[in-house]
């Protein structure tokens, strides 16, 4: 088996990834400039983090036990972490939480205008209802 | 393969698997695989499929054990690099804002596939699928921090490439054809109909 030492620099190494993954997720909370930004630094980087204390408590506890649970963790996480921000996501790009002017490219509104051309209902998926003015917000 | 009698085998084989699933993940929570906990699980499984029950879900079918772990493992290097891509877009003090919605039009028909493909790239930092249409399959992604259109290309060859190696580990035989195609003719692009 690995060493004393080696262990205690493994998860040292591993606690601290994790802490700077946290650490720019809260950073990124403050800088970035909008709604959908804001949510690639609030839900992403945590999932390094949180695999890496993971490793860190079973590196330090190699038991079947904790490595099931931490193996469930990490799935629960992984699978639900991308929902929320798909659904904040969603939400913001409805109610028009969004800076347009930082947007290179906005797919989803040219298919929004073409369903309102089309002047079908919008499709049960996929569009928002209601028309929307393009003011900034902010 | 006929639609009425393949259709209900397939689910039944599906059933099979989400209920071993449950029974798993139940030893996974004790954390230990007993005979008492398998036997708990299988019961506690039982009584929330009859319970809580949900619409069948449609696996393929088809796994392939390689393809799986060349996704898994692609998958953990993407995260790890993207992670501290925007770990260091968040302090990088030159960050100018400037992010993209991408209409991305997938080659699969499976919702199942759909899914796992806007989980696996909404998993890796800097993508947030925000719409789905499903009947298209279509996704919506939202991508920080790109500049040009050459990088929103690459992005989208990005996710064609997750999407690709997701159906060669876990999709129907119908879609591993449908990706190997060119792109012109499987996908649902319908861009300049105005």
């Amino acid at each position: 088996m690995i060493s004393d030492d080696i262990r205690e620099i493994i998860t040292v190494v591993l606690v601290l990834v994790s802490a700077l993954m946290c650490f720019a997720a809260g950073v990124g909370l403050m800088r970035f400039p909008d709604v959908l930004s804001r949510l690639h630094a609030a839900t992403k980087p945590q999932i390094l983090g949180l695999m890496a204390i993971a490793a860190a408590v079973a590196v330090n506890n190699a038991t079947i036990a904790t490595f099931a649970l931490l193996t469930a963790i990490i799935i629960f996480q992984a699978l639900t972490a991308p929902i929320t921000a798909h659904m904040v996501g969603r939400a913001a790009y409805r109610s028009d939480h969004l800076r347009r002017d930082l947007l290179i490219r906005d797919e989803l509104s040219d298919s929004v205008d073409r369903a309102e051309q089309d002047g079908a209902p919008p499709a049960p998926h996929g569009t928002p209802p209601a028309p929307r003015d393009d003011r900034p917000s902010g | 393969m006929s639609p009425e009698s393949g259709g209900r085998r397939i689910s039944a084989r599906s059933q099979i698997v989400l209920f071993c699933g449950l029974v798993v993940l139940w030893c996974l929570l004790w954390g230990q695989f007993t005979v008492l906990s398998v036997v708990s699980g299988v019961v506690l499984a039982v009584v929330i499929s009859l319970l809580f029950y949900l619409p069948a879900i449609d696996l393929s079918g088809r796994i392939n054990i390689w393809h799986t772990a060349v996704f898994l493992v692609r998958l953990l290097v993407d995260i790890a690099r993207a992670s501290l891509d925007v770990a260091w877009l968040v302090i990088d003090p030159r960050y100018k804002p400037s992010s993209a919605i991408l209409a991305i039009a997938l080659d699969t028909r499976s919702d199942l596939i759909m899914t796992w493909t806007a989980e696996a790239i909404s998993l890796v930092p800097g993508s947030i699928v925000v719409d789905v249409d499903r009947q298209e399959s279509v996704l919506y992604v939202h991508v920080i921090n790109v500049a040009d259109d050459d990088g929103l290309e690459d992005f989208r060859a990005s996710v064609f490439a997750t999407e690709k190696r997701l159906v060669m580990a876990i999709g129907s035989v119908d879609d591993v054809w449908r990706v190997n195609q060119p792109n012109e003719l499987t996908r649902s692009v319908r861009r300049g109909r105005n």
